[in-house]
């Protein structure tokens, strides 16, 4: 048995890898500059939710970014990566214009290419690790640009290869959830042969995907093309389905479902508990990210309202403060501000976001943080008060921790705020499952397998995790998949 | 999936339907509610479960015409199906046997009332029904709160059917005239909020169920927020029943006109439609 390191030197030494290498001198590739990614005009773009920020490169763009890869004989690249993606195979695909080959590589080990490609925090994973980043100090190679590319491309050529599927098993596992996790699960099992029914709460599939992340990242339509690749694997779709709540987890035992994996995610949404918090105009990302991404509110063929603010504060840092702010600003928000208790350089968000951000003009109070909303007579917010923070001595992580400054506070108007300062672990399952070991964070505790204190029963995503990201998602999902067949494999008669 | 088998209207703004929905009328209990929509543009929107046919696989909904969604419901027919509907939602009613318990119905209230009525009787308790309404019409349900009462009060502010009075008047006088050992209020928010005053002032456990606006239903967006105690509590899935006592009806009430202008709008945009 080849083990992963040895499967990937295995691939580097295929001819035409070898020759490409031959193909440009190192200096060749180093010299040149990290491609940029073409971008819709800021001042263009914040007119409209529904337009994409980032074209996407085009065949000669992808093509030269890929010859600047190194194809190094130690690809650290890979250990950056969640999933350990073969990157050096994909990437080399492109630069000899095989993009159906490199999108086929993509898919072994991630479902959901075109996803990724938009949205992985590169920065912190793949890209962090590439050769140009530790050695040359130099912008590393776009990956997240070409997966992007590659699976962009195949979607558009119109064949999209439909990976090969096991013969039917009879077996049956149902997923809860229809999210990341719960997705990159079923492609797996349904590859292995067995009958997947993903069930979903809400009304339309995807989860974050869908609900979450704007259409100016992630277009609807682009989730839609993966579902229907799983639809034609044969994995089967029921939505305004509760597991737990419209039929119990016995009730679909009974059934005749072995495995379940449960990938109800962390949709609970956290407040901040301060003094007027409950005033109208005040909501949490989740709710006004559902209202305008999945139920259209920003659009009156929609029956859903959503409330436009003129001077729009979000609290948060991440990646969903960042989403609610631009959205805000796209519904005519003449003043959309982030509102976040550190600086700049330590937002979690995606370094493209908070870029593409300053671009479309939103405001940064950094180190600043809500303690008080007040409202009119209506109980409408109309003002906020925030305390000035600096920042203090570092602690164990070595993160300076913010320090309110005693005193300082400052009043801003605001008619609308959005509390995006986190999120946490789904409680429905758990309540329905007293058995199920939970950790003092209400996530599912789950063993390297994923698998949860009770044995059909696999979990991953946010709802191991808490708030987390997408592509870890994923490979929780791959990972419950690999270990359930191998518990089902052992324990036929469960 | 979802077919609407029968429909009824009560009055000119209240329509009962009943749904096809097997799984759902098996796995339902009273104080349990749907979400529905009624279009593939539609809005989200909850409806409590006034009745369930675990046999035909059907539940019944009344919703009063309040707005754009209720409006494009009520014109819905037999034969016609929901869109998207999901459920059971919410705790259910704890449900015990605790002696007598009086149970006040607001409008449309009694809907999601009448289960919680039907559950306390068949678990052996003498059930005191009041049901209030501004006049006549908004009485419903009125027989079926009688087969499941030992006793029934009704009010209308006008006085064209039963006594004319307020809701409150009926509860208290039936608190003068007999041991209480809980109480059930359901209806708008107002009368929720007076008849919780008046319970505690006699210090009986009150329990309401809050109309709070929904989007997901599921936890999931805290946009049915309320006070409870002091605490945030999500009225979707910590409720819909909450203990009366604690629930700050000011803030709910408050909250529940969070979109007034929106809706305005939206109707008076429905309406010119309508009207082309």
């Amino acid at each position: 048995m080849t083990t992963y390191t040895e499967y990937l030197k295995e691939r580097r030494e295929q001819e035409w890898r070898v020759e490409l290498r031959k193909k440009l001198k190192g200096k060749e590739r180093t010299d040149q500059a990290r491609v940029h990614m073409p971008e819709v005009d800021p001042m263009e773009r914040v007119k409209y939710q529904n337009v994409e920020v980032n074209t996407g490169l085009n065949t000669e763009q992808a093509i030269k970014e890929a010859s600047r890869c190194m194809d190094c004989a130690n690809p650290t690249c890979i250990e950056g990566c969640p999933v350990g993606i073969n990157i050096p195979e994909f990437v080399k695909n492109i630069e000899r214009g095989e993009f159906a080959l490199a999108a086929q590589t993509l898919k072994m080990y991630n479902a959901l290419p075109a996803v990724c490609g938009r949205v992985c925090p590169q920065e912190k994973q793949c890209e962090s690790k590439c050769f140009y980043t530790q050695k040359l100090d130099k912008p590393a190679v776009a990956i997240g640009y070409l997966e992007r590319f590659a699976a962009d491309w195949e979607r558009e050529s119109g064949n999209i290869a439909v990976p090969e599927c096991a013969a039917p098993n009879g077996i049956k596992v149902a997923t809860v959830g229809s999210g990341p996790s719960s997705l990159s699960f079923a492609g797996d099992m349904v590859k292995m042969g067995y009958d997947v029914t993903v069930f979903e709460a809400l009304h339309e599939i995807g989860g974050v995907l869908k609900y979450g992340i704007p259409e100016f990242r992630l277009p609807n339509k682009m989730v839609d093309v993966e579902l229907d690749n799983l639809r034609k694997m044969g994995v089967k779709f029921e939505t305004n389905f509760i597991v737990g709540r419209t039929a119990s987890f016995d009730q679909l035992k009974e059934e005749g479902f072995k495995g379940f994996f449960v990938g109800s995610g962390a949709g609970l949404p956290r407040f901040m508990n301060i003094p007027g918090e409950n005033y109208n105009g005040i909501m949490s990302s989740n709710e006004y990210l559902t209202r305008v991404n999945l139920m259209g509110a920003n659009s009156d063929e929609f029956d859903t309202p959503v409330l436009r603010g003129k001077n729009v504060a979000v609290i948060g840092g991440g990646n969903t403060a960042m989403d609610s702010v631009r959205t805000a600003k796209r519904l005519g928000a003449e003043r959309a501000i982030i509102v976040y208790r550190r600086s700049r350089v330590e937002m979690p968000a995606r370094v493209e976001e908070v870029k593409h951000a300053i671009e479309e003009g939103i405001e940064f109070m950094n180190l600043t943080n809500p303690i008080e909303y007040f409202a009119d007579a209506s109980g409408r917010v109309n003002k906020m008060r925030l305390q000035l923070m600096e920042l203090g001595e570092a602690d164990a992580s070595g993160r300076r921790s913010p320090v309110e400054i005693p005193g300082a506070t400052e009043d801003i108007d605001v008619d609308m705020v959005v509390v995006a300062v986190g999120v946490s672990p789904n409680p429905l399952i758990p309540a329905c499952l007293p058995d199920l070991k939970i950790s003092k964070w209400r996530t599912i505790e789950v063993n390297e397998g994923m698998q949860s204190s009770i044995p059909v029963i696999f979990a991953g995503g946010d709802i191991v995790r808490g708030g987390a990201t997408v592509i870890l998602a994923m490979g929780d999902g791959r990972n419950a998949a690999k270990s359930m067949h191998e518990y089902l494999s052992t324990n036929p008669n469960n | 999936m979802n077919r609407i088998l029968e429909k009824e209207f009560f009055s000119e703004n209240v329509v009962k339907l009943v749904v096809e929905a097997p799984l759902i009328a098996k796995a339902r209990k009273p104080g349990n509610f749907v979400i529905l929509r009624v279009s593939e543009n539609g809005e989200r929107i909850p409806l409590t479960i006034a009745g369930a046919d675990e046999t035909k696989g059907t539940i019944t909904i009344i919703a009063q015409k309040v707005g754009v969604s209720t409006e494009k419901l009520a014109l819905m027919n037999v034969g016609d199906s929901l869109v998207d509907l999901v459920g059971p939602l919410g705790k259910s009613t704890e449900i015990h046997n605790v002696g007598t318990v009086l149970c006040c119905g607001g409008g449309v209230g009694v809907a999601p009332l009448l289960p919680i009525i039907e559950g306390f009787k068949k678990a052996g308790n003498r059930v005191v029904s009041v049901l209030a309404a501004r006049n006549k019409d908004l009485i419903i349900l009125e027989d079926e709160v009688r087969k499941w009462s030992d006793d029934v009060i009704v009010m209308t502010d006008d006085g064209s059917h039963g006594r004319k009075g307020l809701v409150t008047q009926g509860v208290e006088e039936v608190i003068l005239r007999e041991k209480i050992d809980e109480c059930i209020a359901i209806g708008p928010a107002i009368m929720m909020k007076f008849t919780s005053l008046l319970t505690k002032k006699y210090n009986i456990p009150t329990q309401a169920s809050l109309n709070a606006m929904m989007v997901d239903g599921t936890g999931m967006c805290g946009a049915c927020r309320v006070s409870v105690g002091g605490k945030t509590k999500f009225t979707c899935v910590d409720g819909p029943e909450f203990d009366a006592h604690q629930i700050d009806f000011d803030e709910m009430m408050m909250r529940l006109g969070g979109y007034k202008a929106e809706e305005k709008a939206a109707f008076e945009m429905y309406n010119k439609m309508l009207d082309k």
